[in-house]
C-alpha cells in the first residue's frame, strides 16, 4: 500500500468493517450509560425517570461492592499466576521429543474445548462433591475427612476450575513460542557455560517474554468476566461474588436495570484500570 | 595450549554412519579448515569437537586430556555459529559478557575484558545496542567477541561467513586471519568455500562423506592433490580432467590440468578447439573451450584480454610440469 491512491482505496474498503465493529461496541455502551442514569425496574413500574448519579452512589456504597472487586482481582491474579507458571513448565515438557507426542498434545489442549458450564458442572459433581466426588473418595482412602470444596474452600475451588480451563491456552501459546527458539542460541549458551537453570533464566524465559505478555493480556480480558463457573457452582455464595456476578444479581435477581447498568460502568472502569496496570508491567515486551 | 587429537572418532545418527572412524591431529596455534561439499559431515565433526554431539565411538583429547565425555562448557573451547546465535534480548555488552558472567567473574573484571574485546573488534560504539540493530558484519564481530573474552584453548567456527555478502566476507576473512595471527590460538574453521580454505588455513582437511580425503597445507593440496576429488575441489575454476587416448599418452587413466596451467594461442598448440562461453573478469579471462576429440569442454585462463571471442578457433598447450595424473580409482600417480 505504497501509493496515495491505493491507501485511500484501502481505507474505503476497510470502512464497512470498522463502522460495523464500532457500532457493535458503541450501541451497548451508550445504552448502558443511558440506563445507568435512570430508575428502571422492569417488573415494578418500568421506566421511573432520571435519577442522576443515584445508581452509581448506591452501587458503590453497597456492602457487597468492594468484596466483589477484591474477589474478581483475586481470581484473575491467582489464575494468571497458576496458568503462566504451569504453562511454562508444561510447554517445556511437551517440547521434549517423546513417544505419542501428537496425542499427548491434543489431550493437553482438550480442556480448552469444554464449555465453561460443562466443565464447572463436571468439577462440581464428579470431583468436588463431598460424598460422591473423586476427591472425597481420595480423602477417605487416606482416612481424612472429605473437604466440602465449594463451601469450605469456595474461592480456591473456582480458581482451580478456571485454571484448569485456561492452562491449555497458556500452554499452547508458550509451546509455540518455545519451539521458535533458535537451537543455536541454546547451544551457544551451553558452550558459554550456562547450566540448565541458567539457560532457562537467561535464554528461554526472556525469549518467552512476548508470549507470556500475550497470554496475560488475553486471559485477563476473559477472566475479568467469568460467570458460568460461578453460576453453576456456588451461585455467588461463600464469598465468590465477582463484580460480573454482582451486576447479574442486580439486573436479573433484583430486577433493577439502572443499578446494574451503573455496575456495568464500574466494571468497564475496573477493566481499564487493570489494563493500564498490566500494560505498564508487561507491555514493554511487545515493543521491538 | 590448544592441541586437539581425534582418535578413531565416529558418529552415527540411528543406523546412518555420518562419520566413519577417523583420526586427526590439530596442533597448538594452528588454523585448521575443514572443507568439503554440503552434507560431508564437516559441521558434525566440529560439533563433536565442541561437545554439542556425543561421539558414537572413539576418543577426543584436548591438550592431552581425555575430553570425550566432558560437557561443552568444560572443554575450554569457544564456538562461533553460522547464525551467530546472539542473545537478542541482551545488549552487545551483555552478550559479550555472558560467558564471563556464567563463569562467575567479578563485574569489574568482566567490564575490563568486554571493553578490551570491543576495542580489538571495533565494537566500542555499539556496546549498548541490541543485536537486532547491528549489521551482519557487526553481529559477526559480536559473536567473535563473545568467544574471545573467555580466552579459550581453541576457537571453533561453523561457516561463520556464509550469511554475509561477498564484499563483507572478504573483509571478515582478513579480520579473522589477523585475529589468528595476533592471538596465536588454535582455530578450527568449517566452510564449504574452498577460497576461504585456501586463503586462511595453515592446514586444510578435505572431507567427503565423513571421510578425510587429504590433510595438508593449501599449497600442498593445490600442487599435489592425492585424488581426483581433492583436485577438483581445490582451485577455482575447477581443474580440467581428460580421459581416454590423451590420458593414455601419459600412462594414466585420467589427466588433470588446471585452467591457469594451459597456454593459450590463436595460431598453434597441442589441442585445437572452439571458444564457447567466455568470462571476462578484467584481470583474467576464462574461456570454456570445446576441444576436438574431448568429451567435456576445457576451461582455460588467459591474462587480461586477448581479443578472442565466441566461436573463434583457439589452440591450447598444457604445461606438462603441472600435469596431474590419476589412475582408474581416481588416485594420484607420481
Amino acid at each position: 500500500m505504497a501509493t496515495h491512491h491505493s491507501r485511500s482505496a484501502a481505507r474505503l474498503m476497510m470502512a464497512p468493517t470498522v463502522i460495523l465493529l464500532l457500532g457493535w461496541m458503541l450501541v451497548p455502551l451508550i445504552m448502558t450509560l443511558y440506563f445507568s442514569f435512570k430508575k428502571y425496574l422492569p417488573l415494578r413500574g418500568g421506566d421511573l425517570g432520571w435519577v442522576g448519579f443515584d445508581n452509581y452512589v448506591r452501587f458503590v456504597t453497597s456492602s457487597s461492592f468492594w468484596p466483589s472487586v477484591a474477589t474478581t482481582l483475586f481470581i484473575v491474579g491467582c489464575v494468571l499466576a497458576i496458568t503462566v507458571i504451569l504453562g511454562i513448565l508444561l510447554a517445556m515438557l511437551l517440547d521434549q521429543p517423546m513417544w505419542g507426542q501428537g496425542i499427548v498434545r491434543i489431550l493437553v489442549i482438550a480442556p480448552f474445548f469444554v464449555m465453561p458450564t460443562v466443565s464447572a458442572l463436571v468439577w462440581k459433581n464428579m470431583f468436588m462433591d463431598p460424598t460422591n466426588g473423586i476427591l472425597a473418595h481420595l480423602w477417605r482412602f487416606f482416612g481424612a475427612e472429605p473437604v466440602e470444596w465449594l463451601s469450605q474452600a469456595s474461592l480456591q475451588s473456582i480458581v482451580m476450575i478456571v485454571s484448569w480451563q485456561w492452562l491449555p491456552f497458556a500452554t499452547l501459546i508458550l509451546l509455540t513460542a518455545i519451539q521458535s527458539l533458535d537451537s543455536e542460541q541454546l547451544e551457544a549458551s551451553e558452550m558459554d557455560g550456562a547450566n540448565h537453570l541458567k539457560r532457562f533464566w537467561y535464554i528461554i524465559l526472556p525469549h518467552l517474554g512476548r508470549a507470556i505478555t500475550i497470554v496475560v493480556l488475553i486471559q485477563t480480558i476473559f477472566l475479568l468476566s467469568i460467570f458460568a463457573e460461578i453460576f453453576v457452582t456456588t451461585a455467588g455464595a461463600f464469598g465468590t461474588k465477582t463484580l460480573t456476578y454482582l451486576i447479574f444479581q442486580r439486573v436479573l435477581e433484583s430486577q433493577n436495570v439502572g443499578l446494574g447498568s451503573a455496575g456495568g460502568v464500574y466494571a468497564i472502569i475496573l477493566a481499564n484500570l487493570v489494563a493500564i496496570f498490566l500494560m505498564r508491567i508487561v507491555g514493554k515486551n511487545l515493543d521491538t | 595450549m590448544g592441541q586437539i587429537n581425534l582418535k578413531k572418532v565416529s558418529k552415527s545418527f540411528g543406523n546412518v554412519e555420518v562419520i566413519p572412524p577417523l583420526d586427526l591431529e590439530i596442533n597448538d596455534g594452528e588454523f585448521v579448515v575443514f572443507v568439503g561439499p554440503s552434507g560431508c559431515g564437516k559441521s558434525t565433526l566440529l560439533r563433536l569437537i565442541a561437545g554439542l554431539e556425543d561421539v558414537t565411538s572413539g576418543e577426543i583429547a584436548i591438550d592431552g586430556q581425555d575430553a570425550t565425555g566432558l560437557p561443552p562448557a568444560k572443554r575450554g573451547l569457544a564456538m562461533v555459529f553460522q547464525s551467530y546465535a546472539l542473545y537478542p534480548h541482551m545488549s552487545v555488552r551483555k552478550n559479550i559478557a555472558f560467558p564471563l558472567k556464567m563463569a562467575g567473574l567479578p563485574v569489574e573484571e568482566r567490564n575490563r575484558r568486554v571493553e578490551e574485546a570491543a576495542k580489538v573488534l571495533n565494537l566500542t560504539d555499539y556496546l549498548d545496542r541490541r543485536p537486532g540493530q547491528l549489521s551482519g558484519g557487526q553481529r559477526q564481530r559480536v559473536a567473535i567477541g563473545r568467544s574471545i573474552v573467555r580466552e579459550p584453548e581453541a576457537f571453533l567456527f561453523d561457516e561463520p561467513l556464509s550469511n554475509l555478502d561477498a564484499a563483507l566476507r572478504m573483509g571478515m576473512r582478513l579480520e579473522i586471519s589477523e585475529l589468528h595471527k595476533r592471538l596465536e590460538t588454535t582455530m578450527v574453521y568449517v566452510t564449504h568455500d574452498q577460497i576461504e580454505a585456501m586463503t586462511m588455513a595453515d592446514k586444510i582437511v578435505v572431507l567427503q562423506a565423513g571421510v578425510i580425503e587429504q590433510v595438508g597445507s593449501p599449497l600442498e593440496l593445490y600442487k599435489r592433490p592425492c585424488n581426483k576429488f581433492v583436485a577438483s575441489f581445490i582451485g577455482s575454476p575447477k581443474m580440467n580432467f581428460v580421459e581416454g587416448e590423451e590420458a593414455a599418452k601419459h600412462d594414466a587413466h585420467t589427466i588433470g590440468i588446471r585452467p591457469e596451467h594451459i597456454a593459450v594461442s590463436s595460431e598453434e598448440g597441442l589441442w585445437a578447439g572452439k571458444i564457447g562461453v567466455s568470462e571476462h573478469l578484467g584481470s583474467d579471462t576464462f574461456f570454456h573451450v570445446a576441444v576436438e576429440g574431448f568429451a567435456e569442454s576445457i576451461t582455460v585462463r588467459a591474462d587480461g584480454e586477448i581479443g578472442l571471442e565466441y566461436g573463434d578457433q583457439i589452440y591450447l598447450t598444457p604445461k606438462l610440469d603441472n600435469l596431474h595424473k590419476f589412475d582408474a580409482d581416481g588416485l594420484r600417480i607420481e
